[in-house]
């Protein structure tokens, strides 16, 4: 399968691991990256509220560089906040003729053009729904047996339901815990899942946005998990390079690794730990890697 | 025709119980009732209460879906009781058991009633909930565009259930969070052009450190309201207005972060963290970081910073240096920008205001990330 991959900037900038390991995993899933180095930010949904044109401009921009790219299945990222904000953008943007017509107009000068009805998938969606759970399960190398992994699926990526197209038929809102059984491992249910990390207050409210991730990663460890993983670098941000400090903020110890949706299912296919950039986290993923073998926990 | 009346079954309630006066904790009680699919949870939950238990407690009024008295969760969901049919929320159960708790972030009063008084009303207050007339006062009506009038019928649809402050995750942490229900009122007005107040309010609102930008992003709002008031994008609509119409540079660092954040992604078309957080305390330029507010959120920041550069998550090379658009792209973004942000009035398309185009493949409604090109047509895809 051929993707248009839009990598992200957070997965480039603050978790390079993330961009990393990906290009690490693809080749084993037969997925070929064409990666949209001309594109911008989603904006995040930040340049949305800024400006809500400029948001839908910058991302047909992209939409338009990823329709030029030749035998391509579709759109690809790896990020549920990238997932979306682009959705949000596209949902105007096919929505309506006229604006339609009015966005491209701004895109003309520079030659493109944004044809409506993109398919764009987080990498988790084109694993469930592309590649197929059987197909994964079968290229599992080993098994993540007895790892308890929670899942954190970050809003973005589950909210809201019409304009994400999660239904009865595509239940997106399941399939981490889906995606963690098929690689073995055992799914931890906890309050947390599907709540938000906190991070889009970070610069406005550190308090309330590091109690949030405190408090699911404490209600995660509750619950017995080993690690959590998500699909979404943001929440990493939160839940693992702030971690220390959001350990302060709810009075407990935490430690508790946060595992990028990529480096688990690397793990799972027989990468070793150090090519997917697990030795980067600040929580170190003791309970997940025996670091002297580089063995999976419990294998 | 098709068959109209379908049979009554069993239904099973599984119903939270708490009395603050009892001195017990919360326990759950099951009753199993028969009603026809169709009808309500509340239903369910009356008849239990007539043929089992006189004493489970419940609020409801109109139980037509427009008094807002019946808000409670089922299986985990915030939403109206009798605007849920029995059918519908055994299929959203775990097991088969219909799971009926009163609403999050307000105190029980007993069984599923909560204190609405003591949190939603209050916040409801806290916004100045009635119109301030512009003056003078015109000698026959006020003439309002429809525009802004079918806009603020959005937020005006709100029928207080509280659905929405049950499940919002910025309260759950910060219970003085003005919250959704209330902000949503609060551009009821903020958005209606007979309101003389629009800066005070949007002041006001910005500068509360438990306003308008307290609000996560969550959505949880959204998914919530049984109204369609999507309070999160009023709230997003208030902070647009306040930080980009009105330049209130409110010292919760909002609007500040919002055009940092902009013109990051102008000057280098990707994200340069290193940049966005100093600045978003110290001011938009290079030398924000260095400004004092600034350097006390380093400091506080740094545990995580070390460990970062330690583990070699983050180099100090990577870190300081951005990365950035190849130059004819940064062209690309920059005229963008010019041409947009050159406009004599920001463009917003409101698709509360504008509907749906009709789809001309005859599909149904809502556009997703689901349909379309390039590639598979979602039928073709392996494993659906
Ligand atoms: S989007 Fe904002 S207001 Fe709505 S539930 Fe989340 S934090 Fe609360
Ligand atoms: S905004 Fe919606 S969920 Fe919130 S109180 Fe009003 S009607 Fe209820
Ligand atoms: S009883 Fe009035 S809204 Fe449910």
């Amino acid at each position: 399968m051929k993707v248009a991959y839009w990598p992200g900037c957070v997965s480039r900038g603050f978790t390079p691991e993330l961009h990393g390991s990906m290009a690490k995993v693809a080749p084993l899933l037969d997925i070929e990256l064409v990666a949209l180095d001309r594109a911008c930010c989603t904006g995040a949904g930040v340049i949305a509220e800024h400006n809500q044109e400029l948001a839908d401009t910058l991302n047909a921009r992209t939409f338009a560089l990823a329709q030029q790219v030749k035998g391509a299945d579709l759109m690809m990222n790896i990020c549920s906040t990238c997932q979306g904000a682009q959705t949000e953008c596209q949902e105007r943007l096919d929505a309506n003729a006229d604006y339609r017509e009015h966005v491209n107009g701004t895109l003309a000068e520079q030659g493109l053009q944004y044809e409506k009805g993109l398919t764009n998938k987080n990498f988790l969606w084109v694993l469930v729904e592309e590649l197929g759970l059987d197909e994964l399960r079968s290229r599992v190398k080993r098994p993540l047996t007895d790892l308890r992994v929670g899942p954190f699926y970050g809003c973005y990526i589950v909210r809201p339901v019409d304009r994400l197209g999660i239904d009865d038929e595509l239940p997106r809102d399941t399939y981490l815990g889906q995606v963690i059984e098929a690689l073995g491992g055992t799914v931890i249910e906890y309050a947390g899942s599907h709540k938000c990390c906190g991070f889009p207050i970070i610069t406005m409210n550190k308090e309330v946005s590091l109690k949030q991730a405190g408090r699911h990663l404490g209600d995660a460890k509750d619950a017995d998990a080993d690690c959590l993983v998500t699909p979404c670098p943001l929440c990493h941000l939160n839940l693992d390079l702030q971690q220390p400090l959001a350990e302060r903020l709810v009075g407990r110890e935490l430690d508790m690794p946060v595992l990028h949706l990529p480096q688990l299912v690397g793990l799972a296919l027989g990468l070793e730990p150090k090519e997917l950039g697990l030795q980067r986290h600040v929580v170190k993923p003791t309970s997940v890697i025996d670091w002297s073998t580089s063995i999976v926990a419990g294998v | 025709m098709a068959e109209v009346h379908k049979e009554p079954q069993e239904f099973t309630l599984r119903i939270r119980r708490y009395d603050p006066e009892s001195g017990e904790p919360a326990y759950w009680d099951e009753h199993t009732v028969e009603l026809e699919p169709h009808r309500s949870v509340l239903e369910g939950i009356l008849q239990a209460r007539a043929r089992f238990d006189g004493s489970i407690g419940i609020r409801c009024s109109c139980r037509a879906a427009i008094c807002g008295s019946c808000g409670v969760r089922i299986n985990g969901q915030p939403g109206l009781a009798c605007h849920t049919h029995l059918d519908k929320a055994v299929a959203s159960s775990r097991d088969g058991v219909i799971e009926v708790e009163p609403m999050g972030n307000m105190p029980v009063l007993k069984d599923l009633i909560v204190d609405m008084d003591q949190v939603h009303w209050k916040k409801v207050q806290r916004v100045t909930p009635w119109l301030v007339n512009k003056q003078p006062i015109p000698e026959r009506e006020y003439i309002v565009p429809a525009y802004n009038m079918v806009d603020v019928t959005q937020s005006m649809a709100c029928i207080q259930c509280g659905a929405c402050v049950s499940d919002c995750l910025s309260m759950e942490v910060d219970p003085l969070f003005i919250g959704p229900a209330a902000l949503a009122k609060a551009y009821r007005f903020v958005g209606d052009p007979r309101d003389a107040q629009q800066f005070e309010r949007l002041k006001d609102l910005a500068e509360d450190p438990h306003g308008i930008y307290d609000c996560t992003h969550c959505f949880k709002c959204i998914e919530a309201c049984p109204k369609g008031v999507a309070p999160m994008n009023q709230i997003m609509r208030l902070r647009r207005m306040a930080g980009d119409v009105h330049g209130i540079n409110d010292r919760n660092n909002g609007h500040r972060h919002e055009i940092v954040f902009a013109h990051l992604i102008r000057d280098h078309g990707l994200l340069w963290e290193a940049e966005l957080l100093p600045r978003s305390y110290g001011g938009d330029s290079f030398f924000g970081k260095f400004h004092p507010a600034a350097g006390a959120e380093l400091v506080s920041s740094l545990p995580a910073i070390t460990k970062a550069l330690v583990r070699g998550k983050v180099t100090p090379m990577g870190a300081l240096k951005p990365h950035k658009l190849p130059k004819q792209d940064l062209g690309q973004i920059h005229s963008i920008y010019d041409k947009v942000e050159g406009r004599e009035e920001p463009y917003e398309l409101n698709l509360y205001v504008t509907g749906y185009d009709e789809d001309e493949s005859g599909a149904e409604g809502m556009p997703s990330a689901e349909t379309g090109t390039p590639g598979m047509e979602p039928e073709e895809s392996p494993s659906r």
